[in-house]
């Protein structure tokens, strides 16, 4: 039984690093481009629910109604003022933008909020838990990971049905076609990144009330997004939750042998995928959705 | 009434100058070919006037309107739609959403996915599947489809007969013919010549990156047209 709860509550830390992934996943799928600062912009987010728990007195999961929209906000400036104006110019550039984007927002938040590591309270669900069976399963975990089936439903939805989605398709399948059609991609990638910044900032937040974080704490969390964007096959989303996990349980089967395995069996686990499959599990036939 | 008002316009890939001093009059109503051997110019031409490439502002002039150098999205908007050599179906949309992203701009008028698979009924039984799982003539007609979806006020065509069969093309300029007479401009470029010139009312050929002639297909003779085609 106890290895029936490992797995299981591998599964539900899967929905968190599916959560962190699916931005990632989406930006890339759309842009072909790599956010080596969407693991710090989580954190960023967990932060400003920090000051929003601070200064307003609000619940962090209240938090989110005022921490997304600033993040999704915060995106599409990013894309705007500094990304499409690298346009045209190769990967590269962009790429650079994020990573030095990720050491700006790292020293940012320690100038501001010092090393210390911050945690968010948001009074007593993250400690409730319900028994299934045989197992017994925290409130917030699978809240966790049903906020990550939903928001890749929507997603999936969103991109699979509305006019707005077939256009972010056409624009990953052949950007110049897709402009002949009359469609401003600068406008869609904006859409894009608002939308990515808007999810991870919901991963951030349920991070900040899962564990402690740090100023330091992104790139790992950009890490495991990547493995598990990786896992799934890069631009499928579902294979994005797959991804996640799988990830999610590797971490919790490796820590149950010894603690300090969790991290290692998953980065294995990364690479043997890598190795075997190297376009993912779920390598799609269409790039986005 | 001219249409489109295309005057000296040059163009270039980098250093290497595709177009020189090209001018042109797409007249409304009417079915114009440009004709040319490989590396004429035409297809840059189709681009330059559609926005794909940079041109000067006062080069090409769209209902009055100088429109040179707009982006191809706001061009698009504006009634210029352009079915790219190719086909460039977009792989991960099916037939009837390769349509309906035609429509993106959700111009006004007579153009809907009905009438389109009323023109092209094959269209219509392989919706759901995959633009590019059609037959290379099956996948120009959904190009055209596609285009026809903007409501066009002009519609750029480049290079219809690549790669099909002799009968399909002719069907194709049939349909051409048909979307001219409802009303649409069509300005197509192309390089074989058997169909074209039936159906065209006016026609310029390009040679070098120039106009080496322009006229009536009836009234220009074979010989001459030759002569413009090919330099000799």
């Amino acid at each position: 039984m106890a290895w029936v709860d490992t797995v299981v509550q591998g599964i539900l830390l899967g929905g968190l690093y599916a959560l962190f992934a699916t931005g990632l996943s989406l930006i890339f799928g759309v842009m072909r481009l790599v956010n080596l600062a969407h693991g710090d912009f989580s954190i960023l987010a967990a932060f400003l629910a920090v000051v929003a728990v601070q200064v307003a007195g609000l619940n962090p999961l209240a938090a989110l109604v005022v921490v997304v929209p600033l993040m999704a906000g915060l995106g599409w400036l990013l894309q705007c003022a500094a990304l499409n104006r690298l346009l045209g110019r190769g990967l590269l550039p962009a790429v650079l933008v994020t990573f030095g984007l990720s050491i700006i927002i790292q020293n940012a938040l320690l100038e501001t909020f010092s090393a210390d590591s911050h945690g968010l309270n948001p009074g007593g669900i993250e400690t409730a838990s319900v028994r299934l069976a045989v197992v017994t399963v925290g409130w917030f975990p699978l809240l966790t990971l049903a906020t990550a089936v939903l928001v890749l439903l929507a997603l999936q939805l969103f991109i699979g049905r509305t006019a707005l989605g077939r256009a972010f398709r056409a624009t990953s399948d052949d950007r110049e076609t897709a402009e002949l059609m009359g469609i401003d991609h600068r406008r869609l990638y904006a859409l894009a990144m608002a939308l990515s910044l808007g999810i991870v900032a919901v991963a951030g937040v349920f991070l900040g009330i899962r564990t402690t974080f740090t100023f330091a704490s992104g790139p790992d969390r950009l890490l495991f997004a990547f493995e598990a964007v990786i896992i799934g096959g890069l631009g499928s989303l579902w294979g994005t939750l797959v991804g996640g996990v799988i990830l999610g349980v590797a971490q919790t089967v490796g820590a149950k042998f010894s603690p300090g395995w969790g991290v290692l069996t998953g980065h294995l686990v990364f690479l043997a995928v890598l190795l075997l499959r190297p376009q993912g599990l779920f390598a799609p036939s269409r790039r986005v959705g | 009434m001219t249409l489109l008002a295309v005057r000296d316009l040059d163009a270039f890939y980098g250093d290497f100058q595709a177009l020189f001093a090209v001018s042109l009059d797409v007249v409304e109503g009417e079915l114009l070919a440009v004709i040319g051997a490989n590396g004429a110019g035409k297809t840059t031409f189709l681009r330059a006037i559609a926005g794909v490439l940079p041109v000067a502002q006062q080069a090409v002039r769209f209902r009055g309107r100088a429109v040179g150098g707009r982006p191809a999205y706001e061009l698009a908007a504006a009634g210029i739609a352009l079915v790219p050599e190719g086909r460039r179906i977009f792989p991960s949309l099916s037939v009837e959403e390769n349509l309906l992203i035609g429509a993106y701009r959700e111009r006004p008028g007579s153009w809907t996915v009905a009438r389109v698979y009323e023109l092209f009924p094959s269209l219509a039984a392989r919706r759901r599947q995959p633009g590019t799982n059609l037959s290379g003539g099956e996948q120009q007609m959904l190009a055209i489809g596609r285009g026809l979806m903007a409501n066009p006020i002009l519609l750029l065509v480049d290079e219809i007969s690549l790669g099909l069969a002799p009968l399909v093309v002719r069907q194709l300029y049939e349909v051409l013919r048909v979307v001219t007479a409802e009303g649409t401009t069509t300005l197509v470029v192309e390089q074989d010549l058997s169909q074209v010139l039936q159906v065209a009312q006016r026609v310029y050929c390009f040679r070098k990156g120039t106009v080496s002639l322009t006229g009536r297909p009836r009234e220009l003779g074979r010989a001459e047209i030759a002569a413009a085609y090919f330099g000799v």
